[in-house]
């Protein structure tokens, strides 16, 4: 065992200003004279008058073990406590409560380029940025050619760093963290920058640190590098650990959460909307609910929604996303004329086919939209079914063969040899 | 196998290895800090020169020719003589005062021991003061002043100089963290000690029954042996004085040390 956590806990404390609603001038002035008779008494602790202290639990009670070769994703919403995790066990700040045993040297990569001085050069910033990330001279200089080609900036190596574009500036903080060589490495979503072939190349090195056998600990939201480099994950939720496991599984179960599995959802009509989507089902060729759907027939999306008044110039529509989040397809009524709709009041409802063999086999995640183009969105529900297409793609299936099915036409040729 | 324990609260015993582990760290950072001080500059060493120069020529004048103060030897070499501990001080002092807000990326995004970041101002300091050195050396040529054997403890004295400001650097800067009213102390000290310190004047011009007094300040003793060390028989040194200021310098180092050290788990929460 490389990494335990025991009880880990950290809080924070935050302060509000105090709002008051002060109606009369005596009020105002007995504010004011009790804040600074506070100040007086209590000079450099924080003013209660005007400010309410507030505590927030970062973390909460955190237990988890990592493995000797493991590679642990961690994943959750934006304020869940994933930096936080990544903070305390980099040692920068400390726990409230709880105990962290690790066995090894670790390195953290919290942001690119920490540490770069922009007056110096990238020759220098390499040095610079090797030695705070942990590396000695000797490492570095031998590694030198290495990281240079790694981040393809030979020719602005004596350039001062200012002068370097995003993108190589980026690579080069990237380059001098891939080539670090401990027995545990942290990184923080340092994947969200960066252009799509140096993202290509940091999972690829990150892969090559997993097959190395070294321990990592990974977080990020983008879940198919999770689910591609990590065997394990965790998810994190308002400071707890709300499911770990299988690194598939409990990607999928974070990114079903609020979705329904099922063929069919409806929402009670509120009052006081002037448009609500009041329900969406998924339905097959004959026309009954399901959501395991067999690719060599079509299927259909219903929505019905509806008006408490006259509504012009909208239209409603559909996206189609894969379970990591990517967009594959959206349509709309608009798509047959080119001509928004308007209706009265009332029910109304709509339905879209979706062809056969345009979908690979695959899970896949409905979206449904109402609105007003250019002026707003009426209702708006996202991610809120789910559907499988099922069966064979086409006479030798691979594993991932993409997402569109649509068979397309080939012509072939045949000459006789060409001679000598 | 490097094995490490993370708690609340955790005591400071691995704190002597980790700072032998990270002096590759400290040296780097100062040679950041002294790189980037000539980048893109026209004239660049040459500032090193000529603020201590300048120094000794304006308060030459002042203390010398307008206020007359009395002196054996040649005016600019006492003045000299000075400027070079009280620069060391002042350079390091401002260095370290702000160091840890300048830094605040390293110190949210990487571990180390974090005082290594005010101390690499003494590096920085200690060059300029080397280069100053050479000019005093010049300076003593042309009029004519050697040095005896005494100059051998100026090392000892260097590093009182240095202890001085790192301990009074240590504690702004940590104070500073979370009240940066702090920072505004710094240059308020170093403009104010130019004058208070004997820099401009020597410190036999205070009389008998304060000079005790005045040795509170760290940089009077230090100044004082500078002098002492530097100028010939000419110059006596107070002992009880010296050993005042001594006492306290090394007071500040320790007890800024001792602050820093206390209160620097909490930097990357509050920075």
């Amino acid at each position: 065992m490389v990494i335990e956590v025991s009880n880990l806990s950290k809080k924070y404390i935050i302060g509000h200003q105090r709002q008051g609603s002060y109606q009369t001038l005596r009020d105002t002035l007995a504010h004011t004279g009790r804040s600074l008779w506070q100040r007086l008494r209590h000079p450099l602790s924080v003013n209660r008058e005007t400010v309410e202290l507030e505590e927030f639990w970062a973390l909460k009670d955190v237990n988890f073990q990592v493995q000797q070769g493991d590679c642990l994703g961690i994943i959750g919403r934006n304020g869940a406590g994933k930096s936080t995790l990544l903070k305390i066990l980099s040692r920068i700040t400390e726990p409230t409560t709880g105990r962290i045993h690790i066995k090894g040297r670790i390195a953290s990569l919290l942001e690119i380029g920490t540490g770069f001085h922009p007056e110096l050069t990238g020759r220098e910033n390499i040095f610079l940025n090797g030695a705070i990330l942990g590396m000695t001279r000797q490492e570095i200089k031998r590694k030198f050619d290495e990281i240079v080609a790694f981040a393809e900036v030979e020719k602005f190596l004596d350039t001062p760093v200012k002068r370097y574009s995003s993108g190589m500036y980026v690579r080069l903080g990237f380059a001098v963290a891939a080539h670090l060589d401990p027995e545990i490495l942290i990184v923080d979503e340092v994947l969200a920058v960066g252009d799509a072939a140096f993202q290509k190349k940091c999972l690829g090195k990150m892969g090559d640190v997993v097959k190395e056998g070294r321990t990592v600990l990974f977080v990020s939201h983008n879940m198919s590098a999770i689910t591609r480099l990590c065997k394990r994950a965790i998810w994190l939720e308002d400071g707890c650990i709300r499911h770990s496991g299988n690194a598939d599984e409990v990607v999928q179960t974070y990114l079903s959460q609020g979705v329904i599995e099922g063929s069919i959802i409806e929402f009670g009509p509120e009052t006081g909307r002037e448009a609500q989507i009041l329900g969406i089902e998924i339905l097959d060729y004959q026309d009954m609910r399901s959501n395991n759907l067999l690719i060599d027939f079509p299927f259909y999306i219903r929505l019905w929604y509806q008006f408490t008044c006259d509504i012009n110039r909208y239209r409603v529509g559909i996206r189609i996303r894969l379970p990591d989040g990517f967009d594959i397809l959206t349509s709309s009524s608009t798509d047959i004329e080119g001509e928004l709709l308007s209706d009265e009041a009332g029910i109304h409802s709509a339905k879209i086919k979706i062809p056969e063999r345009l979908l690979a086999p695959g899970r896949y995640l409905l979206t449904c939209f109402l609105g007003q183009p250019g002026l707003r969105t009426l209702d708006r529900h996202e991610n809120v079914l789910t559907f499988r297409i099922e069966g064979k793609m086409k006479a030798y299936a691979e594993k991932e063969c993409g997402v569109i099915a649509t068979p397309l036409v080939w012509s072939l040729e045949k000459s006789p040899l060409l001679h000598e | 196998m490097n094995e490490i324990i993370i708690e609340p609260n955790r005591n400071v015993s691995r704190f002597w290895k980790e700072l032998w582990d990270y002096r590759e760290l400290f040296f780097f950072l100062a040679w950041r800090d002294i790189v980037v001080r000539y980048k893109q500059t026209v004239i660049g060493i040459a500032w090193t020169v000529i603020r201590p120069l300048l120094t000794m020529i304006v308060l030459s004048i002042v203390f010398g020719r307008i206020a007359k103060l009395p002196s054996d030897l040649p005016y600019p070499i006492l003045v000299f003589a000075a400027i070079l501990p009280w620069q060391f001080f002042s350079n390091t002092l401002s260095g370290s005062g702000i160091s840890l807000i300048s830094n605040t990326n390293m110190i949210t995004k990487v571990y180390f021991p974090r005082i290594i970041i005010p101390s690499t101002a003494m590096v920085v300091s200690l060059v300029d003061f080397l280069i100053s050195l050479v000019i005093f050396m010049g300076l003593m040529l042309w009029y004519g002043v050697w040095p005896d054997g005494k100059i051998v403890v100026l090392p000892f004295l260097l590093l009182l100089a240095a202890m001085t400001s790192l301990g009074a650097g240590y504690w702004i800067t940590a104070l500073n963290v979370k009240y940066r009213d702090f920072k505004h102390i710094v240059p308020f000290i170093v403009q104010f000690g130019l004058y208070i310190s004997p820099v401009g004047f020597s410190s036999s011009v205070v009389p008998e029954k304060w000079r005790l007094l005045y040795c509170i300040n760290p940089m009077v003793g230090v100044i004082d042996g500078f002098r002492w060390a530097m100028l010939g028989e000419e110059i006596d040194l107070y002992l009880p004085g010296f050993l005042l200021s001594m006492g306290l310098g090394m007071l500040l180092f320790v007890s800024g040390a001792w602050f820093f050290t206390k209160t620097e788990h909490k930097f990357a929460d509050i920075i």
